[in-house]
């Protein structure tokens, strides 16, 4: 018993194939987070680029048509090699076996395979990128990437095909390994929300990205035969495309922000002593995202010459789906309520979630109003909420698990000062670049556009300056994280005081995760009134 | 006979096997929602090219297309009667009956071959061969794009239900499978099933247009 505590999954073996041909999920995850570490600073070099050229009006940087290639960069690489399978395939995979009381993913191999897929897909498209670029916009939009774009559509598009399997395959394994491998008492609401998120995005991973690879094979088709698919002039039908292409894009959209909402459920219940306020209601409300989330699409194409009615109700189903995140919202806000409130990095991280998240929700209404998105269409208003989303909800929320965890992961501690430096950073930061891009929407400035009128000047260098300290906020990690590994303190197997099942083990875990399998005799948030932790299995 | 051990990761054989079969529905899950998006295609067109796509459908083959629903058809019960008898033993008749199975795959992907290269001839191949009536060109052109990605996704599907057939049967020639375990015949029958299930689909949409009043 003692051996197997003192070997753990980093220890194990240290030959380079003993890593990648590994299937443990653990080391799976370990790879994958180097994978996406990479391209989050490749798409995050060409936000920079972008935000340097807009520093001001006239093109002095590069020319429109490197421009263009520059935002498609950062767009294709930001959503479909770091965003996607950012939380799921980093932390969920190291974590969903953990927390359910499992010895491994239901299909270990698999799981290895997906890294494989995507170490494939994410080559292509970055080798695209790099020959010659793509100048589509992440969209893809038919005709124009099918006809008259003169980048590597094909090998970017391929790219991303492959990369999609590697989203179904681990969103399959999710879903039979939390149907299936759930320890003994591991009742279904007796999971801890991060289980229940994923569990809700992997159901959006398996049901909408085989539709998105159809979309992109047949823009690969058109591109190649001349075929008229969805090019107007030779017959085909562009809406169709847009509609196949947000029938998936827009519950992508879930994919990239219920594995964030899970993280913050876990953050806000540990740090403030207290059981998860509504739990029952904070899981049904993963899986309404999921559901209501597939009804939406129709609400990027209110411009699209589609039918008005189908308008009203794309319309009103977004107002739907806000719903379950806004009951989220508060749960989480009540679980506050007479917490014994502590301030520890990933709190921080948590809470600017939930400002952050409010913030884009509450404007993504605002573009649930027909009348309204038609005023900011195609405009920053546009870029600025999404990124409210996707970056202050969905990044910040990766970071504060990735905090938190990582004494489990790597069996060091973080620096706290550092890291409560950066998340603060991060949140004025963040703000600070995407705030004035609300008013330089309202204002009628065009998104991929790389001049723009003398007069949005001032808002485009308060953008540019925020995003310089966003940066910055965003290398320190990398540093003082990459610090610990060597010099950390060692961290005990529940340094948080938490109560989940992956607490319960030593930290780094063993290779095969528990010594002998936990029984679960309650549910994941129980705390006693004076905060103490009950662990779930004790 | 070996006693059959679940994986590492499961704690009974019960809870491997139950895995395997939710994997693989989950699988087809995804399958419905990829054929799906070219189905939608299909109707899409066929809706705004009615009589193109009525005048490309009668140059099918459908006796081929029919004989192949046969073969199918056939198969599916080989491998429904093969999931059944693995249960209770019988290791060779089911390792028989698999085989059966892939062999008229083969024959269907036979056929299919011979109906592209009639296809070729007709000059019906989108892009590489096309010549059509002038009038309902556009269409057909449309209709027998969607036709080659539509077959050649499904034969591509079959092909590798050949492969996982016969690498099954081999296995249960061997005496892999049993009362305990016996989870690769079920779970490749689901899929064998769901790839039947898709040729009927595409049969109707693909045959039978414009025939009735032809």
């Amino acid at each position: 018993m003692k051996a197997d505590v003192e070997t753990n999954y980093l220890t194990a073996d240290y030959r380079l194939r003993s890593w990648f041909l590994t299937t443990d999920h653990k080391r799976v995850a370990v790879l994958f987070f180097a994978t996406i570490t990479l391209f989050f600073f490749v798409g995050g070099a060409a936000a920079t680029m972008i935000r340097l050229e807009l520093a001001t009006p006239q093109a002095d940087l590069v020319r429109s048509d490197i421009y263009n290639r520059l935002f498609t960069m950062h767009g294709v690489v930001m959503v479909w090699f770091f965003l996607i399978p950012s939380i799921p395939t980093t932390l969920g995979n190291f974590l969903v076996p953990l927390m359910i009381g499992a010895r491994d993913l239901a299909f270990p191999r698999l799981n290895l395979t997906s890294w494989y897929l995507f170490l494939i897909g994410g080559s292509v498209t970055l080798y695209a990128l790099f020959v010659g670029g793509v100048d589509t916009g992440w969209t893809f939009y038919a005709p124009f990437s099918t006809m008259y774009s003169n980048g590597h559509v094909v090998l970017a598009v391929l790219g991303v095909f492959i990369a999609g399997f590697s989203s179904i395959l681990t969103g399959l394994n999710f879903i039979v390994t939390i149907h299936r491998l759930r320890a003994p008492g591991l009742t279904w609401y007796r999971l801890p929300i991060f289980i229940w998120s994923l569990y809700a995005t992997s159901v959006i991973l398996v049901l909408a990205t085989p539709e998105l690879a159809i979309t992109l094979a047949l823009v690969a088709l058109e591109r190649i035969t001349g075929i008229g698919i969805f090019n107007p002039r030779l017959g085909g039908d562009p809406l169709l495309f847009q509609h196949m292409f947000w029938f998936y894009s827009h519950p992508a959209v879930y994919i990239m922000i219920l594995p964030g909402m899970g993280v913050v459920s876990e953050l806000v219940t540990c740090f403030s002593r207290k059981n998860l306020f509504g739990y029952k209601f904070v899981a049904w409300c993963s899986i309404a995202i999921a559901a209501i989330g597939f009804l939406v699409w129709g609400h990027h194409m209110f411009v699209s010459g589609q039918s008005p009615f189908a308008g009203i109700v794309f319309s009103f189903m977004s107002f739907v789906v806000a719903v379950p995140s806004a009951i989220k919202v508060f749960n989480w806000t009540a679980t506050l309520h007479k917490g014994w409130v502590s301030y520890d990095a990933p709190m921080l991280y948590a809470l600017a979630f939930i400002g952050l998240f409010t913030i884009g929700g509450l404007t993504g209404l605002f573009l649930a109003c027909i009348a309204f998105d038609v005023f900011v269409t195609d405009t920053y208003f546009v870029i600025a909420h999404f990124h409210y989303i996707m970056v202050g909800g969905m990044v910040t929320a990766y970071f504060g698990g990735l905090h938190y965890w990582w004494p489990k992961i790597t069996g060091r501690l973080y620096p706290e000062y550092w890291a409560r430096a950066a998340a603060i950073l991060i949140f004025f930061g963040f703000n600070m670049t995407f705030f004035p891009q609300f008013i330089l929407g309202i204002l009628g400035m065009p998104r991929r556009y790389h001049v723009y009128a003398p007069e949005l000047q001032v808002w485009n260098v308060l953008s540019s300056a925020g995003a310089s300290i966003l940066a910055l906020a965003y290398l320190l990690p990398l540093f003082y994280l990459g610090w610990s590994l060597f010099w950390g303190r060692r961290a005990s197997s529940d340094p948080w005081h938490a109560t989940g099942l992956e607490w319960q083990t030593s930290s780094p875990p063993p290779k095969h995760n528990f010594v002998a399998t936990p029984i679960v005799e309650r549910g994941p948030y129980v705390y006693t009134v004076d905060g103490e932790a009950v662990p779930q299995n004790a | 006979m070996r006693e059959a051990q679940p994986s590492f990761q499961y704690a009974t054989l019960v809870q491997q096997e139950q895995a395997a079969q939710l994997g693989m529905w989950t699988f087809l899950a995804t399958e419905v929602l990829f054929f799906g998006g070219l189905i939608l295609a299909y109707c899409v067109y066929r809706y705004g090219y009615a009589d193109d796509f009525a005048a490309a459908a009668r140059h099918t083959k459908i006796v081929i297309g029919t004989l192949n629903t046969a073969i199918l058809l056939t198969s599916s019960f080989l491998v429904a009667w093969a999931g059944a008898l693995v249960k209770v033993g019988f290791d060779r008749l089911v390792a028989g009956l698999l085989t059966g199975a892939a062999l008229l795959g083969v024959i269907f992907l036979g056929l299919k071959g011979y109906e592209y290269r009639e296809e070729y001839r007709e000059h019906l191949v989108p892009a590489v061969n096309f010549a059509f009536e002038a009038a309902h060109a556009r269409g057909a052109e449309l209709f027998f794009m969607l036709y080659f990605v539509l077959t050649g996704l499904h034969g591509l599907h079959v092909a590798i239900g050949v492969v996982v057939l016969l690498a099954i049967a081999h296995r249960a020639r061997g005496g892999a499978y049993g009362r305990q375990y016996h989870s690769p015949v079920t779970v490749a029958g689901l899929y064998w099933h769901f790839v039947d299930l898709v040729w009927i689909f595409l049969f109707a949409l693909i045959y039978l247009p414009g025939r009735s009043s032809a």
